[in-house]
């Protein structure tokens, strides 16, 4: 694969960056959204290229020698192999739909193109990430999609909530990229290189054994750096409020690339990982919990797009989760597939919006199928492929997790059946509510309800596609598949097989997989015909915010843990910051005003001197005649 | 030409002891510096400032008469020179000053003050 046209990958949406960037105020609306889509889809072109022209071997382009210290090289280079192609599809792909649904969705913003620049900048760096051949050039890409979500969420930035929310999603991601760093730093220090291939090669050498405290500690660093990034427990707060930014940002950045760079990053140093099964468990664990609370914070949501991202965070938690029993590859299946029903259910939310004239509130719309129908129909299918329903994607991938989580601890596996009920029953209800019953809204949104214009419903349809066909790509051998993701990827585990093997052991019977199928796939149903019931047969609209009490207003209230922050760290923080200000400003005075108080004080009673008489000046001259005398002659 | 036959004078000079002349020499400088300081007439404290020069041409003659240095006495028609210059052009400064204020009372010339 000629490597010059790899460099083109990131540099296509770098350059639409700045052509937006610079131009924006005079660029024609449409000019605008032509450019940043078409970089985003010359990106996806020569993606496919690279995809084409892979020879299973990992590929480096080294552009230039950027860092070097004594033995430490860092050079800007790029690493082309399976995890990085499968990634680079998925981001370009995903994102050129998302950069065309913009130009629809977008279409009354006067930031139109200011918006677009974003868009590009964000594609630029996440491109970065996923392409980058050493830990440095991915904290680049790591920090970049860092700002692109700051600058996107606040986009709309005349309101102070949503700067608010901005910020608060920038500060949690650089929390977890302190970890982050200290980890990268610690690889430095232990292995005297920061390129994957040397690291790998070094870790799994036979120089550390399986527990190393030294790799636990990095491991342990670096998903610290995830949690900030991927909003796991504690630090997910952050996704929720990035709602506030349009749809296509929530769409792009909140469910199909930025967060999934956590689980990108733990993929790609799996050897690291698998070093160091003691940090599996606490990662596992951690998905975990962050699942089953999210999925229950998401049933009592009434607002469309909060669901979604808790449902979003919850689903994070089950790529954790199977990266936590050593599923790499499942966690991979799920990433991809979670990308294309996540952003399709983003983006229908926007068109709802869209079509509702900016009203988020599920009370207050209903019966939308027979107004907004191809929206209606990609929702159901995205809603379906969540909810994990046999032949849609999510059910290949949500299973394969639960089946390596029922080989490693049945418990887990019981909480995660759990945490999938919760999962398809609050989708389901989000569809039921929406788009079934009366319509609930005020008679100028009623007439105003249109379908979506082409440029937003064309990538619904090609988004719904895939959550249809997307679990082709890894059918398990109990249903006669290929399974081919697996062969694919399985280059990269090499290693960690290596060092680690009994993380991978384990072959379940095809019986059982069937059982554990049928199982959660009837879960799934008796969600949805719970949820059927209570808001099709029953007709029932979710309570208003005032009556609802009882442990559903915690839930509603998010377990009140924003609250907690606000009080324990957030408060403190402000308070001293307040102390330490007033403290500065108090010395500046002392010592600034104070300089000049001294000044004028004793030009005030210096000036006295000039009285005018002549016989003190000849005074003060004799006077000063002794002085130089007795100098010279006396003192010397 | 110059015939040595007569005593040198520093001979017949020192029976009046050097301290002597430094002493008068010194109560002269200190007596018109207080005259300088104290008196609010123009021209009074022109003539201290007179007596401190002459104070001083007394100082270098006496040194050079006992060192038989002519230097010293070189010196001190410099000095008169200069302070002959000085009084011309102090007095008619004094002269424009009263012209001007009908006083030379150095009281009254307090307009340079803060």
């Amino acid at each position: 694969m000629n490597s010059s046209l790899l460099i083109l990958i990131p540099l296509l949406p770098l350059l639409g960056f700045i052509i937006n960037g610079i131009g924006f105020r005079h660029l024609p609306k449409n000019l605008a959204g032509v450019i940043g889509s078409a970089t985003a889809l010359g990106a996806f072109a020569i993606s496919i290229l690279a995809w084409n022209g892979f020879d299973g071997q990992p590929q480096l382009v080294k552009l230039f020698d950027w860092i070097s210290i004594g033995q430490l090289n860092i050079a800007f280079s790029f690493q082309i192999d399976q995890l990085s192609l499968l990634m680079l599809m998925v981001v370009t792909g995903v994102g050129s739909l998302i950069h065309i649904y913009s130009v629809g969705y977008m279409s009354h913003d006067e930031g139109f193109g200011k918006f677009f620049a974003f868009l590009n900048l964000f594609l630029f760096f996440m491109l970065l990430l996923v392409m980058g051949s050493n830990y440095v050039i991915m904290f680049i890409g790591w920090e970049g999609v860092g700002l692109c979500s700051y600058l996107l969420i606040g986009f709309w930035n005349k309101v102070t909530n949503y700067n608010n929310a901005a910020r608060k999603a920038f500060i949690m991601n650089r929390i977890g990229d302190l970890g982050f760093l200290l980890g990268i730093f610690m690889i430095i220090q232990t292995f005297g290189s920061v390129e994957y291939l040397d690291v790998f090669s070094k870790a799994a050498n036979g120089s550390f054994s399986v527990n190393d405290s030294v790799i636990i500690i990095i491991t342990a660093l670096l998903f610290v750096g995830a949690m900030g990034k991927s909003a796991q427990i504690p630090l997910y707060t952050w996704l929720p409020d990035a709602m506030a930014g349009p749809t296509p940002v929530s769409a792009l950045i909140h469910a199909a690339t930025m967060v999934t760079a956590g689980i990108y990053m733990v993929i790609r140093s799996n050897v690291l990982y698998s070093l160091a099964p003691a940090t599996l468990g606490v990662v596992g664990g951690i998905g975990l919990l962050t699942a089953v609370v999210a999925a229950s914070i998401g049933l009592y949501q009434n607002d469309i797009k909060k669901v979604l991202a808790y449902s979003t965070v919850s689903q994070l938690g089950y790529m954790f989760l199977a990266l936590g029993v050593g599923a790499y590859t499942s966690a991979m299946f799920h990433v991809m597939t979670h990308a294309f029903f996540k952003a399709l259910l983003f983006l229908g939310a926007g068109s709802v919006i869209h079509a509702m004239s900016d009203e988020q509130d599920i009370r207050n719309m209903g019966g939308l199928r027979k107004h907004l129908p191809v929206t209606f129909w990609t929702f159901l299918i995205a809603t379906l492929a969540i909810s994990g329903i046999i032949p849609f994607a999510g059910f290949f991938s949500k299973d394969e997790i639960l089946a390596h989580v029922f080989e490693h601890n049945k418990i887990m596996w019981g909480i995660g059946l759990v945490t999938s009920m919760m999962t398809a029953f609050y989708m389901f209800r989000l569809l039921f509510v929406t788009f079934f019953g009366k319509f609930r809204g005020t008679h100028e949104q009623e007439h105003h309800l249109h379908e979506s214009p082409a440029s937003m419903t064309i990538p619904l349809v090609i988004l719904a596609v895939l959550s249809a066909v997307g679990g082709l790509m890894n059918i398990p051998h109990a249903l006669h598949g290929g399974e081919s993701l697996e062969h694919f990827m399985a280059p990269l585990f090499e290693l960690s097989k290596q060092v680690n093997p009994d993380l991978f052991e384990g072959h379940m019977e095809h019986s059982t997989e069937y059982i554990l199928m049928g199982v959660s796939v009837g879960a799934a149903v008796l969600s949805i015909l719970f949820a059927y019931n209570l808001f099709i047969s029953r007709n029932t609209v979710p309570a208003a915010d005032k009556d609802v009490t009882g442990f559903a207003k915690v839930l509603q209230n998010k377990y009140y843990v924003d609250e907690l922050y606000e009080a324990v760290f957030v408060n403190p923080m402000r308070k001293l910051s307040n102390l330490l200000y007033s403290f500065g400003e108090f010395l500046i005075d002392v010592v600034v005003n104070g300089a000049g108080r001294l000044v004028q004080i004793s030009a005030g009673r210096m000036r006295l001197l000039q009285s005018g008489e002549t016989g003190f000046y000849v005074f003060a001259m004799v006077i000063g005649i002794v002085v130089i005398l007795a100098w010279n002659f006396l003192l010397k | 030409m110059f015939p040595q036959a007569t005593p040198s004078i520093p001979d017949v000079v020192q029976l009046i002891p050097l301290q002597n002349y430094v002493l008068l020499a010194t109560t002269l400088f200190v007596i018109g510096i207080v005259g300088v300081l104290t008196r609010r007439n123009a021209l009074i404290i022109f003539m201290s400032v007179e007596l401190m020069l002459n104070a001083v041409n007394l100082l270098l003659i006496a040194f050079s008469t006992y060192k038989s240095d002519p230097v010293g006495q070189v010196f001190v028609f410099f000095i008169m020179a200069v302070a002959a210059a000085e009084v011309a052009v102090g007095l008619a400064i004094i002269v424009m000053i009263y012209r001007n204020t009908r006083t030379i009372d150095i009281g009254f010339l307090n307009k340079l003050k803060w």
